[in-house]
């Protein structure tokens, strides 16, 4: 029987977007984001994304590093660092244009794309400055209650990228953390959906099929998947580690001092995956990282 | 010792989330949080909560409370199920602080000054503000009362929606939002005004009506019935296994009592 193959190096994932793209990154303010990936744009010279991110330090580096030209946005934190400084510098500096949402409408949007709606109704917003700082426009009801709702737009995403524990080579995969926010959704708005995992295995239900449950959505939302060891550092990848609380601080601080991108690029993206994995303690310094407690 | 300010805060906010629902009760900062576990270890026992994380639990998570400290999960409540579980349903009271109020309790936690394009100063972002804002109840808790927070005219943005009839859509529904307390370090306020005005329900033990009013950008009605009620033993020893390595010292500069003019 012929197998399928959608294994591909982080590069080769990379080679796949295009500049003006709008892109979804999964994961959760500091939390499962698939960094790997994303320091492989940053290595890159793309550019123009317009970035639909529940914003961490994906968010925050992308903006420093002017890759984004438009951000789609609930909030961009670092969990313990309240405020994402770089994202932070960016707004301050009026470089990054926004569309800024609630939470809940956000998964909305992308529920909205991944059924191919153009939008769906709610009431989150009303009342607020959102609708009209959005360009978000209301619908009426047409059922005898004729409700005035926010139309939500579908977030329709070109490509996701989206970081697991495990996938196999057909795009099966694993996500074994207490919470998998909406990756689900993020996988099913894009057109293509890119995965990054701790562990590749040849198939699943040889190497993992007790763990099937963990499965987030099906191989057939999936384009390509790439093994990259310690992916998510510095954000949390519970049960295998946690987030690198040190790296945060230094990353955050260098916001203030030196204030200037080009200046932590190097240690903060690194050459090569390789390189960065070194430098934070190669895959056994990342996966002893403690799992922190909330 | 007496009581702290930080203690009396804890039960007024555990007051705030007196209910004979069952709902998820989120209380974001230390004493919020503990406020919301005194509430459900006394009069509302079927209030829910999460670990803070992705799991429902039956017994408060401890602040700090590290793994073998850590209740049982009883129940699953991702994020992926919040909204539609929670929130949307409007099974969940949250008490939250946001850097602006103005006086129809529309808060701001997006940012302050400048142009949408181009902020003066850039904050979180409005979260889950919009939301919870016009499907479930939401209390505050403000620790350093002052007209920077309870600011005059509108907040700079409107993160989550108030009682500003200037701000209504025709046609939209709005009988979800529902505010309901103000716990800050002078006293307890609610909007049971004219038109959901805010008024002053209790004021802290030492502190005065003028005090609060001069440290707000709006006119207060005073409705002061009583002084905020200080913790009894049983509340003080719940509010200690709730927080025994004792986060809520640090909510206010070097402690103070819960009486004023107390040492």
């Amino acid at each position: 029987m012929p197998t399928i193959d959608k294994t591909m190096d982080p590069a080769a994932v990379v080679s796949r977007l295009r500049s003006g793209m709008t892109l979804g990154i999964g994961g959760w303010g500091p939390r499962r984001k698939p960094m790997a990936l994303v320091r492989e744009i940053l290595r890159s010279d793309l550019e123009d994304l317009v970035l639909v991110s529940y914003g961490g330090p994906d968010a925050g580096m992308l903006c420093a590093a002017g890759k984004v030209r438009k951000l789609v946005f609930a909030f961009v934190s670092l969990d313990e660092i309240p405020l994402e400084p770089w994202f932070r510098k960016s707004r301050e500096a009026g470089a990054v244009d926004v569309l800024e949402l609630d939470e809940g409408m956000f998964q909305w949007g992308l529920k909205a794309a991944a059924l191919s709606l153009p939008f769906l109704p709610t009431r989150v917003g009303l009342g607020t400055d959102l609708p009209e700082l959005g360009g978000l426009k209301t619908v009426t009801s047409p059922y005898d209650d004729g409700e005035v709702l926010v139309a939500m737009p579908a977030l329709k995403l070109d490509a996701a990228l989206i970081h697991v524990h495990r996938a196999d080579r057909r795009g099966n995969v694993q996500a074994l953390g207490p919470d998998t926010y909406y990756d689900e959704w993020f996988a099913k708005a894009a057109d293509e959906c890119f995965v990054s995992c701790e562990e590749l295995v040849d198939a699943m239900e040889v190497a993992r099929p007790q763990d099937v449950w963990a499965n987030l959505f099906e191989r057939c939302f999936v384009t390509g998947v790439t093994e990259t060891p310690g992916g998510a550092h510095p954000t949390t990848m519970p049960p295998a580690y946690g987030w690198d609380m040190g790296w945060l601080k230094k990353y955050a601080a260098a916001a203030r001092d030196p204030g200037d991108w080009g200046a932590v690029a190097e240690w903060a993206v690194g050459a090569s995956e390789a390189d960065y994995l070194a430098s934070v303690g190669g895959r056994e310094g990342v996966a002893a990282l403690p799992l922190p407690v909330f | 010792m007496g009581a702290t300010l930080a203690e009396l805060c804890i039960v007024a906010c555990a007051e705030t989330f007196r209910t004979r629902r069952e709902i998820v009760a989120t209380g974001i900062g230390p004493i919020p949080r503990i406020g919301a576990g005194l509430a459900k270890l006394t009069h509302s026992p079927g209030l829910m909560m999460t670990d803070g994380e992705a799991f429902l639990v039956e017994q408060p998570v401890p602040l700090g409370a590290a793994g073998g400290e850590r209740p049982a999960p009883a129940g699953y409540l991702p994020f992926s199920r919040f909204f539609d579980s929670a929130v949307w349903t409007g099974r969940r009271h949250a008490m939250v602080t946001p850097t602006q109020i103005d006086r129809f309790g529309q808060t701001n936690l997006s940012a302050l000054g400048g142009t949408h394009a181009q902020p003066k100063v850039q904050m979180l972002g409005a979260r889950g503000f919009p939301g919870n804002g016009i499907y479930h109840p939401n209390s505050m808790f403000i620790p350093a009362h002052s007209p920077r927070v309870f600011v005059a005219g509108e907040v700079d943005r409107v993160s989550s929606p108030g009682y500003n009839p200037a701000r209504r859509v025709p046609g939209g529904n709005y009988r979800g939002i529902d505010l309901r307390r103000i716990v800050t370090d002078l006293c307890v306020m609610d909007f049971g005004g004219p038109d959901r005005a805010i008024r002053v329900i209790s004021l802290h033990p030492g502190v005065t009506f003028a005090q609060v009013q001069d440290a707000t950008g709006f006119e207060l009605i005073d409705a002061v019935e009583s002084e905020t009620p200080l913790p009894g033993e049983e509340q003080l020893a719940l509010i200690e296994r709730l927080d025994p390595r004792g986060f809520r010292a640090r909510v206010f500069k070097d402690n103070p009592p819960a009486e004023r003019g107390a040492s």
